[in-house]
């Protein structure tokens, strides 16, 4: 059974065209029309996606699926209906105005190769709000915006667009003869596709600058502009690529986030731990540990980082809660213990520690100067015992002595955290420098490990 | 018990996932970047697509269009690309679009502090883009319910077609914490009420003004209509006072009526208790610890943390304030919640608001010495 073949995918009658008489937008919505037609596309495969401005309205007419989004804004919506059904056909239809307003979408889609069509009615100013410049606007146009001729430079939409990666870009005028072709061929393209239709506005830029289409083909030479197909060079289109470079990556990771109950820990009450030092001292991953150790031993934690936006540079400081009831607060208003591990680190916790109780202890680097503080000061060479563990071993050397001096939980529920959550050659160097922290408060820590 | 030590970003996508969002775009920005990349690990394996837009602008648009054609959407991002986003939240409130967005609040206005936490969207999100219709949105106190609001998110944005904000925060988002996300209690999952194959479709279909129109996806077998300017039920433009007004109508009444149905609260009620706190997000857990210190002291004390921020669930505050001669409103913003409180609290009674905005967060005992409970 052949089906009847669509003689139009316009409906003027029950809506008529809304443009003024000899606008060229009009011509425009009959050459898209035509183009449709040509082609014989399942109106309901078809989505036209149309802007904000006169050429906005051309959705209401078409008997396909429509979308009359935000001004500049009609390329996003049509990327995201691609995006999500890549087997649909989606033009975009925007004015010379939305190229400006939206003009990082014109870049972005012809850069990603989003298989969209871009058809751009180019009548040099913003017919809707009354024939304001626009980016397309000629040299010495004047509009009420530019009374005195505009000189700012008209935009190349296609060498743009060229510029920014787009596979297919054609210049035409709403009067060729040939742009139903122009325009299937556009369709028809699997990637990228943008056509400029220059035409003219006869309600504003054609009378105030007696602008006629011999004035156009005129200003194409006078700048340079090309006519006709200005880049052919299809390459394959983003979703096709998105899809097949990501699921060679289906497989889902196996989850090692998972933690089960192993160890028993030893605390009546919550414990505050404040770790500070520098960025690139692993004090942000090796809180995270000991969250996981906790948690395997029937803890409550939480774990905040504190640190620049610039992360490799400056401090960094992790504030973590252990505590065998639910933490509500998660703020650390009298830590228990701080671990100070560099300058930054006592720089950026100066104030915490004069401010603490003698009930806390601050573990630090023997080498480092503290300011004043009522909390009880132990200092350890944590520096000199990393030395021979490794690189970056600092943060958890520091860590080893903590939990062997307070015992929150076995020193084994960290190691095994370690190994379960670090690469192994990484997990090697730190299962080390646990046990060099630990022997820094107890030469026989490891025993029983 | 299978416990796990996670940030609120990624329990976000993963109740994202486990709501079947299929479609993520996003734009980077701290407190919120580990969202996309949380969705980037876990959304191609099932098919879908997380992808970075060039601004917040297009983020939002990619959402849209998505979603008209189908896909459960989700965004995610903070106070400079919520003002990106202004726009577009309107267009997907007039064009009835099933959404959801995430704003992990930091420090504002402006860039403000990266890094830092506050609470200072909570009006902006309600005002949030031209019209003043009603919206939706959800404030996590914790890791868990970061993970339980957002699935309930993406329920309430196909129950209503509308955009659904969850109120995040910094302190929220990037904090680690326990959690046991098997044991988190999950409604169904509401899949798109979609109009039959053979049943004529109308865009924005209702009878009674609080219905919820069904939908058709763009490319399947209605032809879809969808647009930003002012429509009939069929999405055709019209200048009818009469039917913009009822369109307006069921904008605000699809929720406004089933304010109930929305409503979301933890209540921690003490028969006798004259003073009352209201809170909501990170600083309902400092509220609680609050709580707990007053009840050792003997006194008596009620709490009420609401969950769902918009629209404000005037009854059950109402209720909450029977009895009770103090209401004490803590936030991590100038006063912005207080305000709706201002509006229902009865004559009598004392109304005290405890507001720091210095990226801290309001400790216990804070609350404790300014809500006059030593
Ligand atoms: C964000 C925003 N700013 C401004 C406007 C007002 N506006 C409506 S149409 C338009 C210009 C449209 O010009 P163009 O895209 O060239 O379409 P034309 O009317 O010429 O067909 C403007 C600025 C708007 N709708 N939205
Ligand atoms: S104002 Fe200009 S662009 Fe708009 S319909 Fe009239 S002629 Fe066409
Ligand atoms: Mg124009």
């Amino acid at each position: 059974m052949t089906t009847a073949a669509i003689a139009t995918y316009l409906d003027t009658e029950n809506i008529a065209l809304p443009y003024c008489p000899g606008c060229g937008h009009k011509s425009i919505v009959k050459q898209l029309d035509k183009a449709l037609v040509k082609l014989q596309l399942d109106p309901k495969k078809v989505v036209i996606v149309t802007d904000i401005g006169c050429i906005g309205l051309a959705d209401r007419n078409f008997m396909t699926n429509t979308f009359h989004g935000l001004h500049g804004r009609s390329i996003t919506y049509a990327c995201g209906v691609k995006l999500a059904r890549p087997e649909l056909t989606v033009i975009a239809v925007k004015g010379d105005g939305a190229c400006g307003i939206g003009g990082t979408h014109l870049l972005n889609v012809a850069r990603r190769n989003i298989g969209i069509t871009l058809l751009i009615a180019n009548n040099f100013n913003y017919g809707m709000t009354g024939g304001q410049h626009s980016v397309t606007t000629p040299d010495d146009g004047v509009t009420p915006t530019t009374p005195w001729g505009n000189f700012e430079q008209p935009m190349d939409l296609c060498a743009t667009s060229s510029a920014a990666g787009a596979a297919w870009v054609h210049r035409a005028t709403s009067f060729d003869r040939d742009l139903p072709d122009v325009l299937a061929d556009a369709i028809s393209q699997e990637g990228f596709a943008m056509v400029d239709i220059w035409e003219l506005c006869s309600a504003y830029y054609r009378p105030r600058n007696d602008f006629r289409r011999a004035d156009m083909m005129a200003m194409l030479t006078e700048n340079q502009f090309k006519p006709g197909r200005i880049t052919d060079k299809p390459r394959k289109e983003y979703s096709a690529r998105y899809f097949e470079t990501y699921q060679a990556d289906r497989n889902v990771r196996e989850d090692r986030s998972k933690i089960s109950l192993q160890f028993e820990h030893r605390l009546d009450r919550q414990m505050g731990i404040i770790i500070a030092g520098s960025a690139g001292q692993k004090i942000k991953s090796i809180a995270t540990l000991l969250g996981h150790a906790a948690i395997a031993s029937g803890l409550h934690a939480t774990q905040k980082d504190d640190y620049p936006i610039t992360v490799m540079s400056g401090h960094s400081l992790a504030e973590v809660i252990l505590s065998p009831h639910v933490i509500e607060y998660t703020g650390i208003d009298e830590p228990a213990i701080v671990v100070v591990i560099s300058m930054d680190g006592v720089k950026q916790a100066g104030a915490c520690i004069r401010a603490l109780p003698e009930t806390s202890t601050i573990y630090a680097e023997e080498s480092l100067e503290l300011p004043d503080t009522n909390a009880q000061v132990r200092r350890f060479a944590f520096i000199e015992a990393a030395k021979h563990v490794g690189k970056l071993s600092l943060a958890t050397v520091a860590i080893g002595t903590v939990l062997q001096d307070t015992g929150p939980f076995p020193l084994a529920a960290f190691t095994a955290a370690i190994q379960k959550n670090q690469k192994p050659a990484i997990a090697e160097v730190n299962l080390k420098a646990i046990l060099a922290g630990a022997a820094l408060v107890n030469p026989n820590a490891a025993i029983g490990l | 018990m299978s416990y796990e030590f996670i940030e609120g970003n990624e329990a976000v996508a993963r109740a994202a996932m486990k709501a079947g969002c299929n479609f993520f775009a996003g734009y980077p920005i701290t407190p919120a970047s580990s969202i996309f990349q949380s969705m980037l690990d876990l959304i191609p394996s099932t098919g879908g697509m997380a992808i970075q837009a060039e601004d917040e602008i297009a983020a939002i648009g990619f959402c849209i269009g998505a979603a008209m054609a189908g896909r459960k959407v989700m965004t995610a991002t903070s106070g400079p690309g919520i003002s990106l986003y202004s726009e577009n939240l309107g267009l997907a409130t007039i064009g009835e679009t099933p959404m959801v967005i995430i704003n992990v609040q930091r420090q504002g206005p402006a860039t403000g502090s990266a890094t830092k936490g506050a609470e200072g969207d909570i009006q902006f999100t309600r005002w949030g883009t031209s019209g003043g219709l009603p919206v939706i949105a959800l404030s996590p106190a914790s890791v868990a319910e970061a993970y339980e609001l957002t699935y309930h998110a993406f329920n309430l944005a196909e129950r209503f077609r509308v955009p659904v904000t969850l109120l995040s925060n910094k302190e929220v988002g990037l904090t680690r914490e326990r959690v046991d996300l098997d044991a988190i209690k999950l409604p169904p999952r509401r899949e798109r009420i979609k109009v039959a194959e053979d049943e004529a479709f109308v865009p924005h279909g209702f009878q009674s003004s609080a219905d919820v129109p069904v939908m058709a996806d763009i490319g399947g077998e209605h032809i879809v209509r969808y647009t930003t300017s002012t429509h009939d039920q069929v999405a055709k433009l019209t200048t009818n006072p009469e039917i913009i007004g009822d369109m307006l109508a069921h904008y605000n009444n699809k929720i406004i009526n089933h304010v109930d149905e929305i409503t979301r609260v933890k209540e921690d009620f003490e028969t006798g208790a004259q003073t009352l706190f209201i809170s909501y997000g990170v600083t309902s857990r400092s509220v609680a610890a609050a709580v707990e210190t007053v009840r050792r002291k003997g006194r008596k004390i009620s709490s009420l943390v609401i969950q769902t921020l918009w629209p404000v669930p005037e009854k059950v505050i109402l209720e909450a304030m029977q009895g009770i001669k103090k209401v004490i409103v803590p936030e991590m913003n100038l006063g912005q919640y207080l305000l709706e409180i201002q509006r229902l609290v009865p004559a009598n009674v004392e109304l005290v608001g405890i507001n720091k905005m210095n990226t801290t967060l309001i400790s216990p005992r804070q609350i404790i010495e300014e809500g006059g409970l030593l």
